[in-house]
């Protein structure tokens, strides 16, 4: 008995350890909400916890496509200038009616995702480098389209963008919605599946006769649109168009978001709870330091922390 | 990415030189050719067309700007071309360079020695910490170096007040005057360029370090076994890289007398295009410094160009440089593959 005692104790603290790192990132925002409502004046306040709601929308978006890529062994570079694409298209179809612009700006960004989809796909450029190409490309053409900052006054785009239903806004009900079609699309679909094995092992994929072009096109224009969607979203909050701004390292931040939230850089494994508390954990860290008065360029210097620190975890992770 | 590649690559090859190895070695040698010398041919198709169609593409004054301001991208490509031949990558060099440019105009106050030792020493460490963690650590390169952009970032804004302060290098200042001389007509920025591009061709051809930066981006785990010191070589070159982002920033404070906030966004992209476009492979283990040259000097080349044209402003010069790069390695990826397998 003893002797069983004694074999188990070390293997349940490995187990509370393992739990730890799996669920870092949830224990992440618990700490920083306890840290908040004890020492933030407000914090605990509807008004704010729905400006960070409302803040965190379009990076939570652009991180499902990013998770995805990710999953799928890739990166998704170019979604900051989509977004900014996204932008410029809006202003430049308003005059047609919201609808058609918002159609138009997401297939832009579907556009943008077929071209990186393909270049990776059938040319079998690596993803860094074929979503850089278009990254500089997109912000470019975006700024081609549309020179400099433009006033979007339609009341549809406003509505959109402040509006709210049953007291939560519409940013954030689509937020929601979007990330529970991605988390069921992973999980409960055959693209799913076929996208988790060939991130895990492409010639594996290829050999088990996995339609493995078909599915990286698709991952990558699905990135572009969940991109063009959170442009579309940012234009519409802002009520402007801003090509040279809007999205500008946000391919950073949906990186950081999806690797805090424990899915592997190595592919094959797609966790969309995380990438959600990743993409709170970085609105939260943000808010707290400019809170409390510290500047912004701490903000930078503590998510390049926490990005190596949720890096390093993620490697014990996988050595077990 | 590299290891999985690399007993493919090497299978495939061994197959090739077995059933077909005349033809092969034709189609080989001439792939080789178009993937070391396309971007020469490109350079040298530009620069003709430019000076037949611009007059003014070819004056002193223009050739003597476009050389100066080739200069401080190309001693960051040069480290740049370190890292990627080991098959890593370094997003952190755009903010080196601002964070060196600031560092020196601050420090040179204090004199020449500092302006020069202080970014080299606070952007090598930047880079040291990057290759430990790489190399030590076995973290992505990519996730690395994307944390360390965001630190140097953070660093340079804390130092200027959030952005707020620019600090002036004393125009009478020999740090100054280290920027702006000229040596026979010709920048001094530009010549220290030179010197640098010689002295990195050299190591990497001839050296023994080199040898290991070849063999570390070939294949790393053959690499460890013929006894290469892996981890030392990867250390290296990130600190290297560092180094070279930051010289590179001090260099351009010193030739703008000031240090510049918001220079070197995008500064790792421009970097990483100029060493793909110049025939280095990003799977690493192959490529070479003078094609970063021309990669760069192509480059700035195409900008000059779209500056001339005036009417197109920056955004096309982004168009343009995003849709060469695309085509520069979809031409790269499809002569690789020729090389490999008929």
């Amino acid at each position: 008995m003893t002797e069983l005692a004694l074999r188990r104790t070390p293997v349940d603290r490995e187990r509370l350890l393992r739990l730890v790192q799996e669920y870092g990132v949830y224990l992440g925002v618990a700490v920083l909400v306890l840290v908040n409502t004890v020492f933030t004046p407000h914090f605990v306040s509807g008004e704010n916890f729905r400006t960070q709601a409302v803040q965190v929308a379009p990076v939570l978006i652009v991180a499902l496509g990013m998770a995805l890529a990710i999953g799928s062994e890739g990166v998704d570079l170019s979604v900051g200038s989509v977004m900014a694409l996204s932008t410029s298209l809006i202003s430049l179809y308003l005059g047609y009616g919201p609808w058609l612009a918002i159609i138009v700006a997401v297939l832009g960004g579907m556009a943008v995702g077929l071209a990186n989809g393909s270049l990776i796909a059938f040319i079998g450029v690596q993803p860094i480098v074929a979503t850089l190409a278009l990254m500089v490309a997109g912000r470019g053409l975006a700024l081609v389209l549309l020179p400099q900052l433009k006033d979007v006054r339609d009341p549809g785009m406003a509505t959109l963008g402040s509006g709210d239903l049953l007291g939560i806004p519409h940013l954030v009900l689509i937020a929601a919605a979007l990330a529970l079609a991605v988390a069921f699309t992973v999980r409960r679909t055959t693209f799913g599946r076929q996208l988790l094995a060939i991130g895990d092992s492409r010639p594996a994929a290829q050999l088990a006769g996995l339609p493995v072009r078909r599915v990286l096109i698709l991952v990558y224009v699905v990135s572009g649109a969940l991109a063009a969607i959170a442009g579309v979203l940012a234009t519409a909050r802002l009520s402007a168009s801003d090509p040279t701004s809007l999205g500008t390292l946000m391919e950073l931040s949906a990186i950081t978001a999806v690797v805090v939230g424990g899915t592997p850089l190595s592919g094959g494994r797609v966790r969309i709870g995380g990438t959600v508390a990743g993409a709170v954990l970085i609105q939260l860290l943000t808010a707290t330091l400019i809170k409390h008065d510290l500047p912004p360029s701490w903000t930078q210097i503590a998510q390049a922390v926490v990005i190596v620190a949720a890096v390093c975890a993620a490697r014990e992770r996988g050595k077990r | 990415m590299t290891d999985t590649d690399s007993p493919v690559r090497a299978t495939d090859t061994a197959r090739t030189a077995e059933e077909e190895p005349l033809g092969a070695s034709r189609a080989e040698r001439l792939s080789a050719l178009g993937q070391q010398h396309g971007a020469l041919v490109a350079l040298i198709v530009m620069v003709l067309v430019a000076s037949l169609t611009f007059d003014s593409f070819l004056t002193g004054d223009n050739l003597e700007n476009m050389a100066v301001s080739s200069a401080f991208l190309a001693v960051v490509a040069l480290g740049m071309t370190f890292v990627i031949v080991t098959g890593g990558i370094d997003l952190s060099v755009g903010s080196l360079f601002a964070l060196g440019g600031v560092l020196a105009a601050w420090g040179s106050r204090y004199g020449t020695l500092v302006a020069l030792l202080l970014p080299l020493a606070v952007c090598g460490l930047i880079g040291l910490v990057n290759g430990l963690l790489i190399a030590r650590a076995r973290l992505a390169p990519f996730i690395v170096t994307l944390a360390a952009m965001l630190l140097a970032r953070g660093i340079l804004l804390s130092v200027t007040d959030e952005g707020s302060t620019t600090y002036l290098v004393d125009e009478k200042s020999f740090f100054a005057h280290l920027g702006q001389d000229k040596l026979l007509g010709i920048g001094v920025p530009v010549w220290i360029t030179a010197a640098l591009f010689v002295l990195g061709a050299v190591v990497l051809r001839r050296s023994r370090f080199g040898q290991y930066v070849y063999a570390v981006g070939g294949n790393e785990d053959a690499a460890a076994l013929m006894g290469a010191p892996v981890a030392r070589t990867k250390i290296t070159v990130y600190t290297v890289s560092g180094l070279c982002a930051g010289l590179a920033g001090a260099l351009n404070a010193a030739w703008l007398v000031s240090g510049v906030t918001i220079l070197g966004n995008g500064m790792e992209l421009e970097a990483i295009s100029a060493v793909v476009i110049g025939g280095t492979l990003l799977t690493g283990g192959f490529g070479f410094i003078s094609g970063s040259l021309v990669g760069v000097l192509l480059l700035k080349v195409i900008q000059n160009v779209i500056n001339q044209i005036g009417s197109l402003d920056s955004a096309y010069q982004q168009v343009v440089s995003g849709a060469f790069l695309a085509v520069v390695v979809v031409a790269q990826t499809w002569l690789g593959r020729r090389r490999r397998a008929p």
